[in-house]
């Protein structure tokens, strides 16, 4: 396992998830892939953590490491959870690969007490700087993939989502953008200079 | 570990046949593996009871000073108690020592694993070839039928009576799972974690079709004679093989069975316009067919897929699977099969979405394979990587010492 904590550690949406979740809680984890921010929330946090994931090689290995996750799709299989049966449900960087992100973000505040989403920003600088410059899809270190691999199929931007937030009369609770280095963006900072600045951005939700 | 299983060398074989038929029998009443009796009636949901009864275990492991590193292993249809060592009459290796032993995913170095006959089988624990208390003759089919939950109550009564009061896990395959669903629903506080494995909450219409198929061919062989086929000396062996040729194909894939065999010729270079086996897969049903007849009971059989075919989880819960499993404190981890016809992963999801309605702890994973049903019995290294490591987690979380691997 020693191996794994450091990875885990690397991500910094992982970092800022740990500090908006309550030790011990119940969480679901929704794209959980191998179960790392699962592992570390349990480690440090102790929280009762389950997860559903659609890879096959991503279930398998987070079982094995002895979690409990579910081969299967959040677009269809959420529904099947009841109401307010865990304390935290939690996307990260798995909404944008969603077919119908508004019903799993319904989903994820009918199951969830709270919620928590992390997301790449398409409005970043450097995005619009290389679909400006070279016209193409941007790919960055955060998104490596070229458009026609890539299982992000729905991408938004910090301005898209909290529209999209308020639309559904969610409430935010905390809001946290991130910069390329993994810092956060000042909290007086106008939306705008988020929505320019933020690589990635972590929300905490609620009904 | 019994070593006094027939050994054929050297024997003529109708000989050998015969030894080994006496052998099977003896084993009915008195098997080589240890056997707990019981002068307290078993209650069965048919609405009789069996007193005195009896049930026929295999352990291996040693139970720790906490008495919380036992595991129960649940035999599948035409399984036994002898899971991880030599079969008695058959000489033959235990039917699950790719899964059990040291070292092994269930591991004996680390847990006690204990494995019932069920209830109705025919290797030690009271069934239709039990002889009946007080008389000479078995039950035959006096015997009341018997169902899943019969067979976990029987399980629950040995594990008490050898003074185990929780199970780390309980693990089983196809009808083994079955219990283990069954376990977790009507003992759920004495199960720490549950594997149900290659299984479902119900027989689906076409299991249930199949099993028909093979009791038909039993009742229609002349030497069943009403099911006193062992008063009269005789033996359904047409029936019952047939009934295992048409089960058996239940458990493989087409995709392995065009891998193994295709529709390649036995022992031959052409066609021999009639009905021998030509082709190697007849031969290798037949093969099938009359060595399951050399270990196991017609009315066994009879009564054990009947056991299966009544099984409906959420017919006991008012029609609601996620009222069976409401408040189960135990972790479960369902597995399933690619290639699984017989139980397909379609049915391993309803019952991990009524675990997950019902807000229980709950890992599913769906192992890639062509071989079919069976795969669970085999060495599917993927599907024993998963199970090692669920066994571990909860291990862990249970407080249940790893011994220092060997040196």
């Amino acid at each position: 396992m020693s191996d794994v904590i450091p990875a885990a550690e690397q991500r910094v949406d992982f970092r800022i998830i740990r500090e908006l979740v309550e030790p011990g809680t119940r969480i679901l984890d929704v794209g959980c892939g191998d179960g790392l921010l699962m592992s570390l929330l349990r480690r440090t946090l102790g929280v009762r953590a389950s997860g559903i994931e659609l890879s096959q090689t991503g279930v398998n290995d987070a079982v094995a490491r002895g979690l409990s996750v579910i081969q299967g799709d959040a677009d269809t299989d959420l529904d099947a959870y009841t109401d307010k049966s865990f304390d935290y449900v939690i996307l990260s960087q798995s909404l944008q690969a969603m077919r119908d992100p508004h019903k799993v973000l319904e989903n994820m505040l009918r199951i969830g007490e709270r919620g928590i989403v992390s997301f790449p920003n398409f409005a970043y600088y450097r995005m619009r700087l290389q679909l400006l410059t070279t016209g193409k899809m941007p790919k960055t270190d955060l998104l490596p993939e070229p458009w026609w691999r890539t299982s992000n199929i729905h991408f938004c931007t910090i301005r898209d989502f909290v529209e999209l937030c308020d639309e559904m009369g969610v409430t935010v609770e905390a809001q946290i953008a991130l910069n390329s280095s993994g810092r956060r963006i000042p909290l007086n900072a106008p939306w705008w200079f988020w929505n320019l600045f933020g690589e990635q951005a972590v929300f905490l939700l609620r009904r | 570990m019994p070593s006094d299983f027939v050994d054929d060398a050297g024997i003529a074989a109708d000989d050998a046949i015969d030894i080994r038929e006496q052998r099977r029998r003896a084993e009915v009443d008195e098997p080589s593996s240890a056997v707990a009796r019981f002068d307290s009636p078993l209650k069965l949901e048919a609405g009789q009871s069996l007193n005195p009864w009896q049930i026929a275990y295999q352990t291996y492991g040693e139970l720790n000073r906490d008495k919380t590193n036992a595991v129960i292993v649940c035999h599948a249809l035409t399984g036994d108690q002898h899971c991880a060592n030599r079969h008695p009459v058959t000489g033959r290796p235990g039917w699950w020592e790719a899964m059990v032993g040291p070292g092994r995913p269930v591991d004996t170095d680390r847990f006690f694993v204990i494995c019932a006959n069920v209830i109705g089988g025919c290797s030690g624990s009271t069934g239709p070839a039990s002889i009946r208390p007080g008389g000479t003759e078995p039950y035959a089919l006096d015997m009341p039928v018997l169902t899943i939950r019969d067979m976990v109550r029987a399980q629950a009564m040995l594990v008490e009576s050898l003074g185990i009061e929780t199970l780390f896990a309980v693990v089983g395959g196809s009808m083994g799972g079955m219990q283990v669903l069954e376990w977790g629903v009507s003992y759920p506080e004495r199960v720490f974690c549950a594997l149900p494995i290659a299984t479902g909450v119900r027989h689906s219409p076409q299991n249930i079709a199949f099993h028909e198929v093979g009791r038909q061919a039993i009742m229609a062989d002349p030497d069943w004679r009403g099911g006193r086929y062992m008063i009269e000396g005789v033996k359904p062996r047409k029936g019952l093989g047939v009934a295992r040729m048409a089960a058996h194909i239940t458990y493989v894939s087409e995709a392995a069975l065009h891998r193994k065999f295709g529709r390649q010729l036995q022992d031959r270079e052409g066609l021999s316009y009639g009905f021998d086996a030509d082709f190697q897969i007849e031969s290798y049903l037949r093969h099938q067919g009359s060595t399951f007849v050399d270990r196991f009971d017609a009315n066994s059989y009879l009564y054990v897929t009947r056991a299966m075919d009544y099984f409906d989880l959420a017919a006991d819960h008012e029609g609601q699977l996620a009222h069976a499993f409401k408040g189960s404190p135990s972790r479960w981890c369902v597995i399933s099969f690619t290639s699984d016809w017989l139980f397909p992963t379609s049915e391993s999801r309803r019952i991990v979405h009524a675990l997950n309605a019902a807000g229980a702890e709950v890992s599913f994973v769906e192992i890639e394979t062509d071989r079919g049903h069976d795969a669970f019995l085999l060495m599917e290294p993927e599907f024993h990587r998963v199970v090692r490591g669920f066994l571990t987690g909860a291990a862990r979380s249970r407080g249940i010492a790893v011994p220092a691997p060997a040196a």
